[in-house]
């Protein structure tokens, strides 16, 4: 049986293998990942980003907890976690304490917790994110949660990678407005103000929803998540006029309190992108963009194997000595020099 | 491919709540180049089998102060065994009386690390026995 094969038959200590040999980029990985792309595309991928102390660990074990025990009537669903944490940029090395806060989720096999450390990616989300929540998404993971810090340009990589983005904050952590970066009203799907029983939530709050009431709803409904939609319009937006109008909830996720609001926008604004075709368009910028990726990495390596190291060093030579100009050494090295 | 990295998980198993030298083994070994994942304290045997498997990790350290390593170690060992993970090597640090150390590494313990123990020591023995398997696993 192959690996992705016992993935697919249920086996978790084969899913835990083909996870790490998909972190370490191996052949075997990339085979497996190959055999188990088909399989992928049915999971909810939700992000869940947001400033050190916020709380997202606390809220991420809550959202499991409810989608494992949903109010009846509705069904249980697996959920998949990955926790990102960052790489000491000085050791390489990582502290990984995200799954500290999710005791209640142990014991069941409905639930997989991953913890990845970022290993020099500086958006928040480690290069091989994506892989990874595809082989969860193949194994049956209805729900992925992908965990990770909101710092530096975080926001961008978890907004290209998930469906719905919930950006977490807390009263208290500063001064209110410069707390909130612009960066995170464009990408948040939904607001979520964690640890509300604190002082100064009814000025996060506000502040929060002063800020949205800025953004233009048309800007927000034709660049979702800052990408602009595709030239092909086959996909035209059945509701595009109505945008999504970004929740802010409140919530206290140690004691349970405002899960199953979170939960049930999240599902909103799943029913929000499949009716507005919202749904395919992520799909096709989120895949879009990794080929794109996967194209130009492959291109440049193709490219270096085809000339010598001499001659590439010969050409940067003479545009260090100003004799040729960048863009020129480009041509000369891409069509050779046709003096 | 990525450099590959030793993972460990540090776990604090039964009812004890001194956690500082958890933490200064976790930051230690961060520091060293691995990646810790650090799941706290009250952890059963069945919560760090459970964690050990998800994590793929190829090191389990055990903290334990409370004395009842002879009843937790050998439970961890049996389920790390029940889920094919013999390969991954457990330590245990703590206060652990010389007499019981000969019963642990019989066991399959791979080392005991008692107090004073410098966290060097600990580096290099996980990278000792850990590094040859590096490009043989998985």
């Amino acid at each position: 049986m192959s690996l992705a094969d016992s993935v697919l038959s249920g086996n978790r200590l084969a899913l835990a293998r083909l996870l790490t040999q998909i972190e370490n980029e191996t052949p075997e990985g990339r085979a497996a990942l190959e055999e188990l792309f088909p399989k992928t595309g049915r999971a909810h991928l939700v992000g869940v980003t947001g400033a050190p102390g916020t709380g997202k660990s606390s809220l991420v074990n809550q959202l499991a907890r409810h989608y494992r025990n949903p109010p009846s009537g509705v069904e249980a669903r697996r959920v998949g976690i990955i926790a990102v944490d960052p790489s000491s940029p000085f050791s390489g090395g990582a502290i990984l304490g995200d799954r500290v806060r999710m005791r209640d989720l142990a014991g069941d096999a409905g639930v997989f917790i991953r913890s990845m450390a970022s290993r020099g990616s500086l958006g928040g989300l480690a290069h091989t994110t994506s892989g990874m929540v595809q082989a969860l998404d193949a194994a049956g993971y209805e729900v992925i949660l992908i965990e990770t810090v909101g710092a530096g340009q975080a926001e961008v990589d978890i907004a290209r990678l998930a469906h719905t983005t919930l950006v977490v904050e807390a009263p208290g952590l500063g001064d209110e407005i410069q707390a909130i970066k612009a960066g995170i009203l464009e990408i948040a799907d939904i607001l979520v103000v964690n640890k509300a029983d604190r002082p100064g939530v009814e000025n996060t709050e506000r502040a929060l929803r002063n800020m949205l009431q800025l953004a233009h709803p048309v800007q927000r409904s034709s660049f979702h998540h800052g990408i602009l939609p595709t030239a092909d319009e086959s996909f035209p937006a059945k509701s595009e006029s109505i945008a999504w109008q970004t929740p802010v909830l409140r919530s206290v996720a140690t004691e349970g309190i405002g899960i199953s609001q979170v939960a049930e926008e999240i599902a909103r604004h799943r029913r929000f992108l499949e009716e507005s075709g919202g749904w395919t368009r992520r799909e096709q910028a989120r895949l879009g963009a990794e080929l794109d990726a996967l194209l130009q990495s492959a291109l440049v390596s193709r490219w270096k194997s085809s000339i010598t190291q001499d001659k590439y060093q010969a050409v940067v030579q003479q545009v260090v000595e100003r004799r040729l100009s960048p863009w020129r050494a480009v041509t000369i090295l891409l069509d050779g020099d046709r003096r | 491919m990525s450099d590959r990295k030793i993972r460990v998980l540090v776990a604090k198993p039964g009812l004890d709540g001194h956690d500082r030298g958890a933490k200064v083994v976790a930051r230690a070994l961060r520091d060293a180049g691995m990646e810790v994942i650090y799941t706290g304290l009250r952890q059963t045997p069945e919560m760090i089998a459970e964690a050990a498997l998800q994590e793929d990790v190829d090191v389990v350290g055990l903290s334990i102060l409370s004395g009842a390593h002879m009843a937790l170690l050998p439970r961890v060992l049996e389920l790390l065994k029940m889920n094919q993970q013999e390969h991954i090597k457990v330590f245990v640090g703590g206060i652990i009386p010389d007499e019981d150390v000969p019963r642990l590494l019989e066991m399959g313990v791979v080392g005991v690390y008692g107090p004073g123990t410098l966290t060097d020591q600990i580096i290099s023995d996980i990278q000792r026995t850990v590094g040859g398997n590096a490009d043989s696993e998985n």
